[in-house]
């Protein structure tokens, strides 16, 4: 595929290797904290994670937080079905996010970073061990007091949602929090934290490396900057691709497509499929006026064409969703049990075909009544998939 | 005494308190594959917690077995992007070749066969990883060579 025919604009600032790290860490370090808030706050990036809650203001927060003791986390336990852009990052250029945690540290008062690394990426445990002894080495020479460890995960999708991450880090199930309080107020140890995906971690780097403006400028109203997608499912190049937000699910489809797709699911199993009819009017970003329908994502776009049974897609899905479930609220612990056994019945013909507007009343009160992200957002993937494919439920 | 001895050594490199929890249960697996129910118990007078804390944490990630396993654990993935790429194939190619099923453990104590959620591989599908070793684009002919290295390793 030869650069010029690419209907979307590449972007290259994560992966670009650079030695300039200690001098940035150094330069960085010596800057007013307000200042490099302001910056933050004035490129408008946004949580990488998914949840897209706005960097600067997260560590704005923080840093006004009362407390002697502040956590500084980075979230490495990339769970989410068709997401793997952390994994890269942390192979390809550690210094960059252990540069952000210590930066991060230094403007909210904390002196301590843990990577929440998960199980699936044991292997990762020792290269990255390396970089951050090379890092703390360098933080010793400049008397900056930060240190970085890493805590394993062991197999569990939600602690990737950020108070069950703290459970998880204190030792025990990985039971979502009641929010609030807010992790900025009370998290790990029920002290201030900051609490980062990998990706977004990276990306302040880049800013405070170029300046706000370079980041600010790609992308569009309310979703600025670039974004690391990883590309999976019925696609000729499944990879990991920086682009800019905003761009049109038809000019996606175009470039990665093999020319039969059928549906994308937006944003891993928690997100939303979208079906081909409604390609050109929905577009990656936050939500804002400029773009129409908007989805965000942490980056999972997994494509299907036309052989592809949404039933499957579906059942798969909840299968995820029913093991994964923490257990510990009613909603989401029976909820996608029902959910499950309802949609296999229907198809069965063992339910009658309407049916399946219980099961969608059922995940909307999920979407109420879940205590986490998770719980929640199991209505997103469940009504887009049985509103667009109905027929392929039931037959 | 052996378990036991193992068990204080990891309490003394990670500590006595709540928080070691978790590193003391993943260095048990590392070391012995699985989590027994006499294990959980030392480990729960260890760090003076009740037996039932222990045993409810551990039993919640799915990377601490609580069932014997043999030394090799082949997980696979299962997910959308693995399952829409072979991974059933995989699976009856390493169940033939193992004489085993899914959730089971060859008689010789060798190898497991799991199935298990997202490894964060899609973009190669189907992946698996046996212990910690990552296989990804994987083909039942694949498959077959790497499971015949392992049958040759020592255990």
């Amino acid at each position: 595929m030869s650069e010029q025919h690419l209907l979307l604009k590449r972007v290259d600032f994560i992966f670009v290797h650079d030695d300039d790290w200690e001098k940035i860490l150094q330069k960085t370090i010596h800057r007013p904290k307000q200042e490099l808030i302001n910056e933050l706050i004035s490129s408008e990036l946004k949580g990488r994670g998914g949840a897209g809650f706005p960097t600067g203001l997260k560590w704005k927060l923080t840093s006004e937080a009362q407390g002697s003791e502040k956590y500084v986390i980075c979230n490495a336990d990339e769970g989410e079905p068709g997401t793997f852009k952390d994994r890269e990052i942390l192979t390809r250029v550690p210094y960059k996010v252990l540069t952000a945690m210590a930066v991060c540290g230094f403007i909210v008062g904390a002196k301590s970073g843990i990577i929440y690394l998960r199980g699936e990426y044991k292997f990762l445990e020792q290269p990255l061990k390396e970089a951050i002894n090379e890092f703390s080495y360098y933080c010793n020479k400049i008397n900056l007091d930060f240190t970085i460890r890493i805590f394993m995960g062991s197999g569990a999708y939600i602690c990737g949602e950020e108070t069950a991450l703290f459970e998880s880090l204190e030792g025990k199930r990985g039971e979502p929090r009641n929010k609030p309080p807010y992790p900025s107020v009370s998290g790990f140890r029920n002290r201030p934290t900051v609490i980062n995906n990998v990706e977004t971690l990276a990306h302040t780097y880049t800013i405070f490396k170029y300046g706000a403006k370079k980041f600010y400028d790609l992308g569009v109203q309310y979703s600025r900057g670039s974004k690391l997608f990883s590309v999976s499912g019925d696609t000729p190049k499944p990879g990991i691709y920086e682009l800019e937000l905003g761009m049109s699910l038809e000019d996606f489809v175009d470039e990665f497509g093999d020319g039969d797709t059928k549906a994308v699911q937006v944003g891993g199993a928690s997100g939303f499929l979208v079906p081909r009819k409604k390609f050109s009017e929905t577009a990656i970003g936050y939500q804002g006026k400029l773009i129409g329908i908007s989805l965000p994502t942490g980056g999972s776009m997994m494509l299907f064409n036309s052989a592809r049974s949404m039933y499957n897609l579906l059942d798969n899905y909840l299968e995820f969703f029913r093991e994964e479930s923490c257990g510990q609220c009613t909603p989401c612990r029976i909820g996608c049990q029902q959910l499950l056994a309802g949609i296999k019945a229907v198809k069965k013909g063992e339910r009658p075909a309407p049916y399946l507007d219980k099961l969608l009343k059922l995940s909307e009160t999920m979407q109420f009544t879940a205590k986490c992200g998770l719980g929640q957002s199991v209505a997103n993937s469940f009504a887009s998939i049985v509103e667009n494919f109905r027929e392929e439920m039931i037959y | 005494m052996e378990l036991h001895r193992r068990i204080v050594e990891l309490a003394d490199l990670h500590g006595r308190t709540r928080e070691s929890l978790l590193p003391i249960l993943q260095g048990v697996v590392e070391q012995e594959n699985f989590l027994s129910k006499r294990s959980m118990a030392e480990i729960a007078r260890e760090l003076d917690l009740p037996a039932a804390e222990v045993y409810g944490t551990a039993t919640f990630y799915s990377f601490l077995e609580y069932r014997k396993m043999g030394k090799f654990i082949i997980r696979v993935c299962k997910t959308i992007s693995c399952s829409m790429k072979g991974k059933n194939q995989i699976i009856l190619t390493i169940k033939d070749m193992l004489k085993l099923e899914v959730g089971q453990t060859t008689p010789d104590g060798r190898f497991s066969l799991v199935e298990t959620n997202c490894l964060g591989w899609c973009h190669k599908a189907p992946a698996m990883v046996i212990n910690h070793e990552v296989f990804t684009d994987l083909t039942p002919e694949k498959v077959r060579g790497i499971l015949g290295e392992y049958m040759k390793k020592e255990i």
